[in-house]
């Protein structure tokens, strides 16, 4: 008997390295070393190119790690919700424990790894952001209150902080306020994601603000959020970080947020459905843009900086 | 016609062990190459000790 004799289901079920890979939550890895390289390249101290580029790996596959824990002990809602019906665990192809395995190992490394190729501080820091995401927001507040992804929220907006105390070794007011705008930011961004996923975080019983408070609300709250956070993304602008291009930036940005904000905002239910939620949509889609380009503007103000075209 | 049959499963499994021969081969490049940073510049000596980017 050859192994191709084997049940070819079970076959089907064995993972590749891209289905391992998957755990690791690339597109959110992508958002994490984005936001971390300019938090490390906005900082007033120069890092060698090696560990610049190492660090940022670390910070990476800790952010993934992260992601292979939130997806071992959500398996159950995983299951249910159809956004998520595809990855690696409902989908069979990776077990929990497998999963649960990757996850602490990569943390315990990336940790580690950070800390040696930059500064201990630096590690530290990465090391609270995935006890943050995985216990703080997974398992406590996720399943807990409608506030789970305003809180929550915190462990997307570390990676410009880590990124900044890889070079300085420390924390400043403008890297708390790179921390600040993604946190800020991340409330209207899965509101907005909400209110067109429709039934999913009922279905998996995720008490999301849509789902306890009703979809009213939400537009409502997305609306707050989304004022805040024009504070925040424009005050910016006049601190260290900032500049001309920066504002400019943060101005148009901030105005085409806030007008789709108003826009959701005033909408009922029946006309979103009856347009099968365009608005929301295009409104979840410039929230992509918006948090790139405020952070693309900030790398940009620090890249020109010296040939003394970038800051005030 | 050869006796061992080439099944999908068999690539999966090769390219799980490739995939993870490159991220070891990796982390060793990496390795390398910030101690190498990390001693030229001299990150090591006493004096510098302190000093760690």
């Amino acid at each position: 008997m050859s192994d191709a004799s084997l049940n070819t289901n079970l076959q089907t079920q064995e993972a590749g390295f891209g289905d391992y890979f998957a755990l690791l939550k690339p597109r959110v890895m992508s958002l994490v070393v984005f936001t971390a390289l300019v938090g490390l390249l906005a900082a007033p101290v120069d890092v060698h190119p090696m560990i610049a580029f190492a660090s940022i790996l670390f910070i990476a596959v800790g952010g993934g790690a992260s992601g292979a824990l939130n997806m071992w002990w959500d398996a159950d809602i995983d299951a249910v919700m159809k956004r998520t019906q595809s990855r690696p665990i409902p989908s069979g192809k990776v077990t929990r424990d497998e999963a649960f395995a990757i996850g602490m190992t990569l943390s315990v490394f990336a940790c580690i790894m950070l800390a040696l190729a930059s500064n201990i501080f630096a590690g530290l820091l990465l090391a609270f952001t995935i006890f943050f995401y995985v216990v703080i927001y997974t398992m406590w507040l996720k399943r807990w209150t409608p506030q789970n992804i305003v809180i929550g929220g915190a462990a997307g907006a570390f990676p410009p902080m880590i990124g900044w105390a890889v070079a300085t070794g420390g924390v400043s007011v403008e890297s708390v306020l790179m921390f600040t705008l993604t946190f800020m930011w991340t409330p209207p961004h899965f509101w907005a994601l909400c209110l067109f996923m429709k039934s999913d975080y009922k279905d998996a019983g995720v008490p999301m603000l849509h789902v306890t408070h009703g979809r009213k609300s939400t537009r409502t709250h997305i609306l707050v959020y989304t004022l805040l956070l024009a504070v925040v993304a424009v005050g910016m602008a006049f601190t260290g970080v900032g500049g001309p291009i920066y504002l400019t930036v943060a101005l148009i940005l901030n105005g085409l947020f806030i007008a789709g904000a108003i826009s959701i905002w005033r909408r009922d239910e029946e006309v979103a459905e009856a347009d099968n939620y365009k608005r929301e949509k295009s409104f979840f889609g410039l929230s992509l843009l918006y948090l790139f380009l405020h952070f693309g503007a900030i790398l940009a103000e620090a890249t020109l900086a010296p040939y003394g075209l970038g800051g005030w | 016609m050869g006796f061992q049959v080439e099944h999908e499963l068999h690539k999966r499994r090769l390219g799980r062990n490739v995939g993870l021969a490159a991220v070891l081969v990796g982390f060793i490049v990496i390795v390398f190459g910030l101690t190498v940073v990390k001693v030229t510049r001299g990150d090591y000596e006493p004096e510098n000790a302190a000093i760690q980017n």
